[in-house]
C-alpha cells in the first residue's frame, strides 16, 4: 500500500515536470494576438478580423522573420461577450510573447478588455471599434484605424446636405456602434437644417414591415442607417419593394459585396444608394484589389466588412514592432517599446489609407469616401463610384 | 351539401378555413377599433401637432389611411408565426415538452430549401424559367426544405429525446437546448466550409417581388394605394395549405387518431396496439416538415438567412403557440394571427404616437408583456384546456 | 475488468481516507500544485492540477479545522500569490466566483423549488445597472446624447459607496424577483419557463432602449466608466512588503484591483454557500422541495406555497443582483449585451452539468464550464493555429496540419461542444457530475423505455452525501419515475 502511495505522488511529480518543460518559451518568438467573436451570430464578421490579420501576418512579416524571429498569430474568441473578452485579454497580457494585439469587433468587449492592456502596456491597435470613448482614455496603448462614429456619421449628413436634401429619416441597429453613427448623423443633419423625419433603432434582421409603413408616410429624402450592410441591405430591398424611391444612405458597415448579393437592382433604383467609408475602392485602390483577390484566394469567400481594416492594423503592428526591434538591437523589443513604435509611425501606408496616429490614438486626418453603388451584380462591387473624398480631422 | 360537410374529412377541412377567416377579420378589425380609438384620443396632443407639422396630416387620417397595409403585413407574419408554431405545439400536444431546437429545424428547411435554389440558380435554371417555372422550383425547394427538416426532426427525435422519455421534465428539455446549440454551430460548420461565409441569399427569381394592387382610395393630398406583394400571398397561401393540411391529418385519419390518442394516454394506447415510438417519430416528421416549410417561406420573404436566423421568429412563435394555448393546433393559429397583428401595428404606430420617445424597438417588450398578462389571467393560453398541476 | 478497476479505484479511496493519510495528501497536493503553477505560471495542465488539489480536500474525510485551515491558505494566500503572477488565472477564479454565486442562487429556485427559470440574468442586470447608473457619471447626463459626456462631469458618488449597493443590490434584486414571482406564481411547468424567458428579454431590452425619452442607460452605447471601490497606498504596500519576494516582482494598482476583486467575489460566495446550506437545511427547505414534488400535496400539508415560491424567487434574484454590482465595478463597464438570454441558459447548464440542487454540485458545475470555456477550448485552438503556423505534419497520411481547413477551430464551435456535452450528460447523466444527496436517495427503481434497466437495477441508493462520487455514477442513470404522465 504504501508503494501505491508513492506511486501516484511520484507519477503526478513526474507528470508536473514534463508540463513545466512545455511552458518554457522560445527567447526568439513574437506572438500578436487577435481578438473578435469567433463564434455566435456576429462570427462572419469577426472571423474575418481574424482573417485579415492572418493574411497580413503571411505576407508582411518577412523583416521581422530577417532578424531571426518566429512570428505567431494567436487567435482569441471574445464570443462578443466581455466577461469572455477580458478573461482573454489577461490571458494575453500574461504571455510575455505577445506583443500587440489587433481586435476586437464589440466596443462593448473592447472597452472593458483594453483597461488590461493598458495596465499591461501592450499594444492595441482596433480595426472596428469606432465609439468615440475607445480613444477619449487617452490611453498610449489603444489606436484605431477605423473611423469615429462622430466624424462618420456627420460626413453622412453634410454628403445629404450637398446633395440639397431636406429631410431624412433615420434608423440604426441598437448596437453601440450603429446607434453611436446614427447619433451624430440626426445631429449634424439638425445643425444643417435637414429635418429629421424620425428616428428608430430595430434588432431586427429580416422583418421590416412594420418598421418601414411609418417611414413610406412621413416621405424622407433620404433613408439612413446605422449599421451593417446584412440588416442595411435586407431594409433598402424591402423599402424598394413597398415602393421607396428616395435615397439611401449608410456607414462603413455597408461596404461588403454581400449588399449588392442582398439588395441587387434595388439599391439602383430611384434617388440611389450611398455609403460612407475610410476603406477606398478596389478599382481605384490597387492596394484594395490586390488584398481582395488575395484573401478569396485564402478563405474563399469575399472579406467582409473591416477584413481591410484588420489587416492595415496587423501591417501596423508588424511595421511597430520591427522598428521597436531594431531600436533594441534585433532583441526581443518590450511592450512599452512597440506602443510607443505604433504611435511614432508616420505616413505608415497600407490598403485603407496613409496612417498618421494623433496623441489620443484616432488617425490624425481620416480620409472618408461617399461611395454610390453602381451595380447590383456582386462582382462589380469594387467599381462602386466614388462620389466625395473628405479629409476630417478628429475633434479634438 | 348539408351531408357532405357533415362527412368528418370535408368538415375538417372547411372548419379550419372558417377559423382562419374568423381569426383573421376578428383580430383585424379589433386592432383596427383599438387603433383609432386611441387616434381618436391622441387628437390635439403633441403628437398630433408633430404629424400635422411634418407630414401635413393629422393623426385620424393617419391612422386610417396606413391601416390596409399594417394589417396585410400583419397577417403575412401572423401566418408564419402561425406555421413554426406549429411544429412546437405538435410535439407539446404529444410528448408535453418544449422541443427547443424546431427554431434550429426552421432553418436546416430554409438551407435546404435556398441552397436547392442557389444550385438551380448556378446551373441556369432559374432565369429562363418562365411564368410558371418559379413556381415550380419554389414547390421543390419547400419540398426538400420540408423533407430534410423534417427527417433531421426525426433523427434529433430518435437521438436526444428518445433516451430521455420517462425522465423528469427538465431532463429533454436541456437536452432539447444542447440540441439547439449543436445544430446551430453544425448548419454553420457545412454552410462555411465551402465558401467561407455562413449566411445565404435566396437568388431572386421569377415575379415573387412584384405587387399585386388591390384597390387605391383618393384623399386630400396623394392617393394612397394598397397593395400587396406576391410573395406576401404565396406565404399565406402556403401557410393556410400547411394548416389544412395538418389538422385534416391530425383529425381525419387514422394516423391522426393514432397521434391524438398517444398525446392523451401513451401507455393505454400501447396497450391497443398503437406503436408509439413510431407515432412519436411521426409526429416529428410532420412537425419538422411544417418548420422547414416555414423556414423556406421566411427566406423567400425576408430575403437572408443565417445558422442563428431561427432564434427569433422560433422564439415569438413558441410564444404565439403559448398564447394560444400550447398543445392545441386552432390555438397556435389564432395566437400566431395576434401576435403577428401586435407587432405589425406597435412597429408602425408606437414611435408616432408617443413621438419617437417608444418607437418600434418596443414591439418586442409589448409582446412579451401582453403574453404574460394573458397568462396570468388564463393560465393555459387563450384557446387551451386547463392542464392539471403535475402537466 | 470494468470491477476490477472499481475495486482499485474503491481500495485507492479507501486507503486516501485512513488514518493521517487524507492530511498529508491534500496538503502535498496543493504544495504540489501551487509549486507546478508558479514554476510554470503558464501552464494550463498545472493550473487544473492546482484546481483539483484544491478541491480535493472536500473529499476526504478530515478534521473539519484542518479542512478548514487548508481552504483559507489557498483562498487567502496561494491564489493572490499565483493570480499576482499570472493574473489571468485570478480572472478565471474570479468568473468562477461569480458564475457559482449565480448559479447558486439559480440553483435555489430551479434546483430546490422546482421553478424553472429562463431569464435569471434579469437579477444580474438590475445589479450591474444599480452601480452603474450611480456609480458613474450618468446621474448628470440624463438628457445628454448617448455615448457623449460633457466635459468637467462629475461623479455622482463616492467610489467607497460601492460597498453599501452590494447591499442594495442584495434588496433590489430582491424586489425585482418579487414583482417576477407575483404574474408567476399562477403559471406552472412549461409556461413558466416561456414567462422568464419573456421576462429576461424585456430586461435586456428596456436596458438596451430606455436611452430615451431620459438617458438612464446609456442604451446599447453601455455606461462607462463605473467607479471601483478606493485603494489606499498603504494597503499594496503592505501586500509588496509581504509577498514581493514570492511574487517576484511589486504588485501595480491595477493588478491589486485583479486581488481585491476575487476576495469581495470569494466573500459573496463564501455567504452564499452558507446561506444555501442553512436553506437546504431548513424548513423552509424542505417545504421548498415539497412544492418541488407535489405542490397540491404540499398545500395540503398546510405548507404556504405561494409565498414560499415568492422567497426563492427573491432569494435567489439576491445573489445576482449582489454579483452584479461586483461585476459592473470590476468592469467598468455595463452594457446590455452581457444579459443575453444565452447567458442565462448557461448559467443553467452549470447549475444542470453539476448537479441539480446540489451545492458542490453547482459549484462544480460553474468552475467545469468556465474552465471549459476560457481554457480548454480556447487553448486547444491556439495550439491547432499554432500547428497551422508551423511545419509540422502528421508522418504516415503525410497531412500538414497548415492545409487544415480554417473553419475546423474548436474555438469556433464551443456551441456545439456545449450542446453535445448537454445532450450526453442528459443522456447518460441526468443528475449532473455531483448529484444531490436528497436526489440520490430519492432516485427510484424505474426501467428506463430503452432497456437501461440493468443499469438501473445495479444502483441502489447511496449510502450518503455523495462521499463517493464513483458510486453515484450508477445510480444517476436511474433517473426519476416519470412524473408528468396523466
Amino acid at each position: 500500500m504504501r508503494n501505491r502511495y508513492i506511486l501516484v505522488v511520484m507519477s503526478l511529480a513526474v507528470m508536473g515536470l514534463l508540463l513545466a518543460g512545455c511552458g518554457a518559451a522560445d527567447p526568439k518568438v513574437i506572438k500578436i494576438a487577435t481578438q473578435s467573436p469567433l463564434s455566435g451570430g456576429m462570427s462572419a464578421v469577426g472571423t474575418d478580423i481574424k482573417n485579415g490579420a492572418q493574411l497580413a501576418m503571411e505576407q508582411l512579416s518577412g523583416p521581422l522573420v530577417a532578424m531571426g524571429f518566429k512570428v505567431e498569430l494567436a487567435a482569441f474568441d471574445d464570443q462578443g461577450n466581455p466577461d469572455t473578452g477580458v478573461a482573454n485579454a489577461k490571458n494575453i497580457v500574461s504571455d510575455p510573447a505577445i506583443l500587440a494585439i489587433v481586435g476586437h469587433y464589440n466596443s462593448g468587449v473592447q472597452i472593458p478588455a483594453s483597461e488590461e492592456y493598458h495596465a499591461a502596456g501592450l499594444a492595441n491597435v482596433s480595426p472596428a471599434n469606432t465609439n468615440p470613448k475607445v480613444t477619449e482614455r487617452g490611453y498610449l496603448e489603444v489606436s484605431r484605424i477605423c473611423g469615429r462614429d462622430d466624424v462618420q456619421g456627420a460626413v453622412g449628413a453634410q454628403f445629404a446636405n450637398g446633395k440639397g436634401i431636406k429631410s431624412a429619416y433615420v434608423l440604426h441597429d441598437k448596437t453601440a456602434y450603429g446607434q453611436g453613427i446614427a447619433e451624430y448623423f440626426k445631429r449634424e443633419s439638425e445643425t444643417l437644417g435637414i429635418k429629421v423625419l424620425g428616428f428608430a433603432g430595430t434588432e431586427e434582421k429580416a422583418n421590416f414591415d412594420s418598421i418601414l409603413s411609418p417611414i413610406l408616410a412621413a416621405k424622407p429624402e433620404v433613408i439612413y442607417f446605422g449599421g451593417m450592410f446584412d440588416q442595411a441591405a435586407v431594409l433598402f430591398k424591402q423599402a424598394r419593394q413597398k415602393g421607396y424611391m428616395g435615397m439611401f444612405l449608410s456607414d462603413d458597415g455597408f461596404d461588403s459585396s454581400d449588399a449588392a448579393k442582398i439588395g441587387g437592382a434595388a439599391l439602383l433604383e430611384g434617388a440611389g444608394t450611398y455609403f460612407s467609408t475610410v476603406a477606398g475602392p478596389a478599382a481605384a485602390y490597387p492596394g484594395t484589389a490586390k488584398f481582395q483577390a488575395d484573401f478569396k484566394a485564402k478563405f474563399g469567400g469575399e472579406p467582409q466588412p473591416f477584413a481591410a481594416q484588420s489587416y492595415d492594423s496587423m501591417a501596423i503592428v508588424l511595421k511597430a514592432i520591427e522598428n521597436a526591434a531594431l531600436a533594441a538591437d534585433k532583441k526581443m523589443p518590450a511592450r512599452a517599446d512597440v506602443a510607443k513604435a505604433v504611435r511614432a509611425l508616420k505616413d505608415f501606408p497600407g490598403i485603407t489609407g496613409t496612417f498618421t496616429f494623433n496623441s489620443k490614438g484616432d488617425l490624425a486626418k481620416a480620409k472618408y469616401f461617399i461611395i454610390q453603388v453602381t451595380s447590383g451584380d456582386p462582382a462589380n462591387w469594387s467599381q462602386n463610384k466614388i462620389d466625395r473624398i473628405l479629409d476630417i480631422a478628429p475633434p479634438q | 351539401m348539408r351531408r357532405l360537410i357533415k362527412s368528418d374529412a370535408l368538415r375538417e377541412i372547411i372548419l379550419p378555413l372558417g377559423q382562419m377567416t374568423v381569426f383573421v377579420l376578428g383580430a383585424g378589425a379589433l386592432f383596427s377599433a383599438v387603433m383609432i380609438l386611441f387616434a381618436l384620443l391622441f387628437r390635439g396632443s403633441g403628437a398630433d401637432k408633430l404629424l400635422l407639422d411634418t407630414q401635413g396630416v393629422n393623426i385620424l387620417f393617419y391612422t386610417i389611411s396606413n391601416l390596409p397595409q399594417v394589417l396585410i403585413d400583419g397577417v403575412t407574419l401572423g401566418f408564419v408565426y402561425a406555421a413554426i408554431a406549429l411544429g412546437y405545439t405538435m410535439v407539446y400536444g404529444v410528448l408535453e415538452f418544449i422541443n427547443f431546437a424546431h427554431s434550429e429545424i426552421f432553418a436546416i428547411g430554409a438551407f435546404a430549401g435556398v441552397e436547392f435554389l442557389i444550385l438551380m440558380d448556378k446551373i441556369g435554371l432559374l432565369a429562363g424559367a418562365g411564368t410558371y417555372g418559379p413556381y415550380l422550383y419554389l414547390t421543390l425547394a419547400l419540398s426538400i426544405g420540408m423533407l430534410t427538416a423534417g427527417g433531421v426532426a426525426v433523427l434529433i427525435e430518435r437521438a436526444a429525446y428518445r433516451p430521455l422519455r420517462g425522465a423528469p421534465r427538465l431532463v429533454p428539455l436541456i437536452s432539447a437546448i444542447g440540441v439547439s446549440f449543436a445544430l446551430q454551430d453544425i448548419i454553420r460548420l457545412v454552410e462555411s466550409l465551402t465558401t467561407g461565409q455562413f449566411y445565404r441569399v435566396i437568388p431572386t427569381f421569377g415575379n415573387f417581388d412584384e405587387r399585386i394592387p388591390l384597390f387605391s382610395f383618393k384623399t386630400s393630398s396623394a392617393p394612397i394605394n394598397v397593395n400587396i406583394q406576391v410573395k406576401s400571398v404565396i406565404v399565406i397561401v402556403a401557410a393556410m395549405m400547411m394548416l389544412v393540411g395538418l389538422n385534416y391529418i391530425v383529425k381525419a385519419t387514422r394516423l391522426g387518431k393514432a397521434i391524438r390518442s398517444v398525446a392523451q394516454d401513451r401507455n393505454t394506447a400501447a396497450i391497443m396496439g398503437i406503436g408509439v415510438n413510431g407515432i412519436i417519430a411521426f409526429t416529428f416528421l410532420l412537425g419538422g416538415a411544417l418548420g422547414g416549410a416555414a423556414g423556406v417561406l421566411y427566406a423567400l420573404k425576408f430575403t437572408r438567412i443565417d445558422p442563428f436566423v431561427g432564434f427569433m421568429p422560433g422564439m415569438k412563435a413558441f410564444t404565439a403557440a403559448v398564447l394560444g394555448g400550447i398543445g392545441n393546433l386552432t390555438g397556435a393559429l389564432l395566437g400566431g394571427i395576434i401576435l403577428g397583428m401586435l407587432e405589425s401595428f406597435a412597429g408602425a404606430y408606437l414611435g408616432t404616437f408617443t413621438m419617437g420617445n417608444f418607437g418600434s424597438e418596443y414591439k418586442d417588450i409589448i409582446a412579451f408583456l401582453i403574453l404574460i398578462i394573458v397568462i396570468i389571467f388564463r393560465p393555459s393560453g387563450l384557446l387551451g384546456e386547463q392542464i392539471s398541476q403535475k402537466a | 475488468m470494468k470491477t476490477k478497476l472499481r475495486e482499485f479505484l474503491q481500495k485507492i479511496v479507501a486507503f486516501l481516507n485512513r488514518g493521517r493519510v487524507p492530511y498529508f495528501f491534500s496538503l502535498g497536493a496543493i504544495v504540489l500544485g501551487f509549486i507546478l503553477v508558479y514554476l510554470s505560471p503558464r501552464s494550463i495542465p498545472a493550473f487544473l492540477v492546482f484546481a483539483a488539489a484544491a478541491g480535493l480536500p472536500y473529499f476526504l474525510t478530515m478534521n473539519k479545522a484542518f479542512k478548514l485551515a487548508l481552504a483559507v491558505l489557498v483562498a487567502v494566500v496561494l491564489v493572490p500569490i499565483l493570480g499576482a503572477r499570472n493574473i489571468f488565472y485570478l480572472e478565471v477564479i474570479f468568473q468562477i466566483a461569480v458564475f457559482s454565486a449565480l448559479a447558486l442562487g439559480l440553483n435555489i429556485v430551479v434546483g430546490f423549488s422546482g421553478l424553472l427559470n429562463f431569464g435569471y440574468m434579469a437579477f444580474y442586470a438590475v445589479g450591474a445597472y444599480l452601480w452603474a447608473f450611480f456609480g458613474s457619471q450618468q446621474p448628470f447626463l440624463l438628457n445628454a446624447i448617448p455615448g457623449t459626456v460633457p466635459p468637467g462631469t462629475q461623479f455622482f458618488m463616492a467610489p467607497d459607496w460601492f460597498y453599501l449597493f452590494i447591499f442594495l443590490g442584495i434588496i433590489v434584486a430582491a424586489i425585482v424577483g418579487l414583482i417576477l414571482g407575483l404574474p408567476v406564481l399562477r403559471v406552472r411547468g412549461d409556461y413558466l419557463a416561456i414567462i422568464t424567458l419573456g421576462f429576461g428579454e424585456i430586461v435586456r431590452q428596456l436596458a438596451n432602449n430606455l436611452d430615451k425619452p431620459i438617458n438612464l442607460t446609456n442604451g446599447p452605447q453601455g455606461i462607462t466608466p463605473i467607479q471601483r471601490p478606493s485603494l489606499p497606498e498603504g494597503v499594496i504596500k503592505f501586500f509588496n512588503n509581504i509577498f514581493e519576494p514570492l511574487v517576484g516582482r511589486p504588485v501595480t494598482v491595477n493588478q491589486f484591483y485583479n486581488i481585491l476583486f476575487y476576495l469581495i467575489a470569494l466573500v459573496v460566495v463564501i455567504v452564499a454557500i452558507v446561506i444555501t446550506y442553512r436553506l437546504d437545511d431548513s424548513k423552509m427547505g424542505r417545504a421548498w422541495t415539497a412544492i418541488r414534488e407535489d405542490e397540491l400535496a404540499a398545500t395540503a400539508m398546510g405548507i404556504p406555497a405561494n409565498r414560499l415560491k415568492l422567497t426563492a424567487f427573491a432569494v435567489g434574484a439576491s445573489f445576482a443582483g449582489a454579483m452584479g454590482v461586483l461585476f459592473a465595478a470590476s468592469r467598468t463597464f455595463v452594457s446590455p449585451e452581457s444579459f443575453s438570454f444565452l447567458q442565462s441558459v448557461g448559467v443553467l447548464t452549470m447549475v444542470i452539468l453539476g448537479g441539480i440542487g446540489s451545492i458542490p454540485g453547482v459549484i462544480i458545475g460553474a468552475t467545469v464550464v468556465i474552465i471549459l470555456n476560457l481554457q480548454v477550448l480556447q487553448s486547444f485552438s491556439l495550439f491547432l493555429s499554432q500547428l497551422r503556423q508551423s511545419d509540422a505534419y502528421i508522418p504516415i497520411i503525410n497531412f500538414y496540419w497548415r492545409d487544415l481547413s480554417n473553419q475546423l477551430d474548436p474555438s469556433k464551435y464551443q456551441r456545439l461542444v456545449f450542446g453535445i456535452i448537454l445532450i450526453l450528460m442528459m443522456i447518460y447523466r441526468p443528475a449532473g457530475i455531483f448529484p444531490a444527496a436528497r436526489r440520490q436517495r430519492e432516485l427510484r427503481k424505474h426501467p428506463l423505455d430503452d432497456g437501461e434497466a440493468k443499469a438501473a437495477a445495479k444502483g441502489g441508493p447511496v449510502n450518503d452525501a455523495g462521499q463517493d462520487p464513483d458510486t453515484g455514477s450508477a445510480s444517476a442513470t436511474n433517473v426519476k419515475e416519470n412524473d408528468h404522465e396523466r
